[in-house]
């Protein structure tokens, strides 16, 4: 663990880093120079506090040298070209890649101060702590009911049946599913259309009461009007969570987040105020993205 | 000629006419612009012209072949004098018999009438005709079927079409085979088992408790009576399943859950392959083993503590049968569990439930019905073997839940019947066939209990 504080310390100082640029374009603010990030990265109340973070898969790295804060209660929205390592630094914040045997993962990540990293922490209560939504929506094949109530019951949140019915209700509530499902509770999740389904993992994410909540393309699978059902859920939810939210669609960053962040072939180039990365990002590559020109 | 020269020589002929058709369909589409202004590709020009030339004349050469035999015998015997002419079904396959020796040379015509002699020139000559008449009228119809394809490669034709439902016919038919096969052998054993239902009564037979199948040769003989209560066998047959499954069910299963949860990549392509090796093993040696190793443990271990045991105990056939069934349960559930998806894993772990959790709460209801085809596969190998039992545990039909003690199993109990030499309609022989019956119905009912249980349990995903 001292090795990783070192670290932190060492890097909380970029210029320190060589610089190294990695694609050369003509304008001063097209260059992407490894480690260093254009726009506010960081943050002054982080609930995440991402230094140097590193991922490989075997050999070859698919995040390089990047640095972050997450603030509290913030919707951060990730962009970029596919590929560029959005989902695999979401799944770093709860150990998602874990699972992954080749996957390795360096740097300092902690959550609250605290090493997400740390061999002696337990992944379960981390889990719990920050929870998480597929681009696929992935209910259970089990009723309605049971997919809300499977996290509060591994975790042991009800001590009754009635505690575990509110449970089940509140969090249908909160995902805005509840008018639509009430009547139909013990009827099987994977009977519903694709955006009820993704609503009811919204609603299972939320029920054993998370922190941080990841998404990973929570939309791609969903017609506009299930989209908009969801971004309504994001924007009452971002007053209690900390939402973290890879998108390709643009409008949808732009409506849903407090800050954008523009990822690109394993870094990231931009952080800043969502109004402003697509009004006059810093960057001349998140230009290039947002106006369509690659991506 | 032979029908086994024919054969190839059809395929041949098939051969070249795809080959023609082929060649045809080019040539035709060459001034149009290319195969694409075809409505089908040349390869099905070409397959329509191999098929249309193959089906007929296979079709004529196995008809043929099946009724050859009977109309040449009919000719032959009805060109028999009214003397010779058989009385019965048994003179008439003697008479045949001599005829057909004769005509083979096996027989000296010095030793028949005279009549007979004549009778297997007749065949003789019959033979040598059918088989001229096949042979030209199959490799015309051959010729011909390939002619009219390779007339009809014509670009407006749509040769796909008439393949595609060519091969579906095919298809069907080979499903068929299957079917009927079953069939027929049903129903060949629900007849012999209502014979034998007219020698013994039913209820004797469901629900007597001994048996001893041995009947009297002569009727002054002791103990002519044999007896067949089927309950003694079931019994026994239920008794070493049992022990087989509790054996391999809860390791099989458990091994799969390592090899496709916990396992690494490397550990789990040595470890697979190891354990189906289990199954491959010929069962006689597993034999040999209960009968020579385990067995004789067993009985010294129970003796050891005070119990009694014989030396072949149905606990030593079960154990070792448990063994040699583990791979049908580990291999099956290991791929169905596999076959789970990855989203489903994800997203329970993500909930923060454990690796076990994950797999007791989301990956086993969903990978149920595999499961379950799995231990039901066991099961019926389990009812259906028979080797490791009569080395292990004996010829006794003992009624008894005693695991210690020697049993029988129903299919130990078809083989004692049917070898050695047997009078075929005798209650014996025929209790075979019940058995028979009787094992068929079991495996059904498991099969049916089995589906019974996935429906209720299964939880679909998709
Ligand atoms: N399990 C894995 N094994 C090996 N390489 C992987 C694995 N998962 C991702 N990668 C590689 O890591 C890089 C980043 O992938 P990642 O899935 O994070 O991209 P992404 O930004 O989420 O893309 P998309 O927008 O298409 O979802 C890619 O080059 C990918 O090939
Ligand atoms: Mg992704």
């Amino acid at each position: 663990m001292n090795s990783m504080n070192a670290t932190a310390i060492r890097t909380e100082n970029m210029s320190e880093k060589v610089a190294k640029p990695v694609i050369n374009e003509q304008p001063e603010n097209a260059v992407i120079t490894e480690g260093t990030t254009v726009g506010q990265p960081f943050s002054d109340d982080p609930k995440f506090k991402l230094r140097n973070v590193e991922v490989f898969y075997g050999e070859s790295p698919a995040i390089k040298n990047i640095s972050l804060d997450i603030g509290r209660n913030e919707v951060i929205a990730f962009i970029g070209p596919s590929g560029c390592g959005k989902s695999t630094f979401l799944r770093c914040l709860n150990r998602m890649n874990d699972s992954i045997d080749i996957c390795q993962v360096k740097g300092s990540l902690m959550l609250d101060d605290q090493d997400l990293y740390d061999p002696k922490r337990d992944v379960v209560e981390l889990r719990a702590r920050v929870g998480m939504v597929f681009q696929k929506p992935n209910p259970f094949p089990k009723s309605i009911y049971d997919n809300v109530a499977y996290g509060p019951r591994i975790h042991g949140l009800a001590n009754r049946k009635s505690d575990l019915d509110d449970i089940v209700e509140n969090s249908l509530r909160k995902a805005g599913l509840w008018d639509e499902v009430k009547d139909r509770l013990d009827a099987s999740a994977t009977g519903m259309s694709g955006g009820q389904q993704q609503r009811l993992c919204i609603a299972r994410a939320i029920a054993v009461s998370p922190e941080v909540i990841l998404m990973d393309e929570p939309c791609s699978a969903l017609d506009p009007i299930a989209t908009a059902k969801v971004e309504e859920l994001i924007a009452e939810m971002s007053e209690s969570y900390t939402i973290v939210i890879v998108t390709h669609s643009m409008q949808q960053a732009a409506r849903v987040s407090d800050r954008t962040a523009y990822f690109h072939l394993g870094h990231l180039v931009e952080v800043n105020d969502t109004d402003k990365v697509f009004t006059a990002p810093d960057h001349q590559l998140t230009e290039s993205y947002i106006t369509g020109r690659f991506g | 000629m032979q029908t086994a020269n024919l054969l190839p020589l059809i395929l041949v002929i098939a051969v070249i006419a795809y080959g023609l058709a082929y060649m045809r369909s080019r040539t035709v589409a060459g001034p149009m612009g290319g195969i694409r202004n075809l409505k089908a590709l040349p390869f099905y020009y070409a397959a329509r012209a191999a098929l249309w030339c193959a089906i007929p004349a296979l079709i004529v050469l196995s008809v043929w072949a099946a009724f050859e035999g009977k109309v040449i015998q009919n000719l032959v015997v009805g060109s028999l004098p009214t003397e010779l002419l058989p009385q019965s079904a048994g003179e008439a396959s003697l008479i045949m018999s001599q005829i057909n020796n004769v005509a083979a040379g096996k027989l000296n015509p010095d030793f028949v009438p005279a009549d007979v002699v004549s009778a297997a020139d007749k065949l003789g000559a019959l033979k040598a005709q059918s088989s001229q008449f096949k042979t030209v009228l199959v490799v015309l119809i051959a010729v011909l079927g390939a002619a009219f394809a390779w007339s009809r490669v014509q670009p407006q034709i749509n040769a796909r079409e008439n393949v595609e439902r060519t091969l579906r016919w095919i298809f069907f038919a080979c499903a068929a085979v299957a079917v009927l096969t079953t069939v027929g052998i049903v129903f060949s054993v629900i007849f012999e088992t209502v014979r034998f239902f007219g020698k013994v009564p039913i209820t004797e037979f469901l629900f007597g408790t001994s048996w001893s199948p041995q009947t009297a040769l002569r009727a002054d003989q002791v103990g002519s009576d044999g007896a067949f209560g089927i309950i003694p066998l079931f019994t026994g047959t239920l008794l070493i399943s049992a022990i087989a499954l509790l054996v391999a069910v809860p390791t099989g299963l458990l091994s799969a859950v390592y090899l496709s949860e916990y396992a690494s990549k490397s550990a789990r392509s040595v470890i697979k392959p190891l354990l189906e090796m289990l199954a491959g093993v010929p069962t006689v040696v597993y034999g040999f083993f209960a009968a020579l190793t385990v067995a004789p443990f067993i009985r010294d271990l129970a003796e050891a503590v005070g119990l009694e045991a014989s030396s072949q105990s149905a606990l030593a056939a079960g154990l070792v049968m448990g063994i040699m069934i583990i791979p049908f349960v580990s291999s099956l559930s290991d791929d169905v569990i596999n076959a789970v998806p990855r989203t489903l894993r994800d997203g329970s772990l993500a909930l923060g439930a454990t690796q076990s959790e994950t797999m007791k709460n989301v990956i086993f209801p969903a990978a149920l019905p595999g499961i379950m085809g799995g231990i039901l596969l066991a099961a019926s190998r389990a009812i259906g073997e028979t080797m490791i039992v009569v080395m292990a545990a004996g010829l006794a039909a003992n009624l008894t839940a005693n695991p210690l003690d020697s049993v029988t199993t129903v299919t130990v109990q078809i083989v004692t019947l049917l070898t050695g030499d047997q009078e075929f309609d005798s209650a014996k022989t025929l209790a075979a066939f019940a058995l028979g019956m009787m094992l068929f119905i079991m495996t059904l009912a498991l099969n049916m209990i089995a589906l019974k249980v996935v429906r209720k349990y299964r939880e679909q995903y998709d």
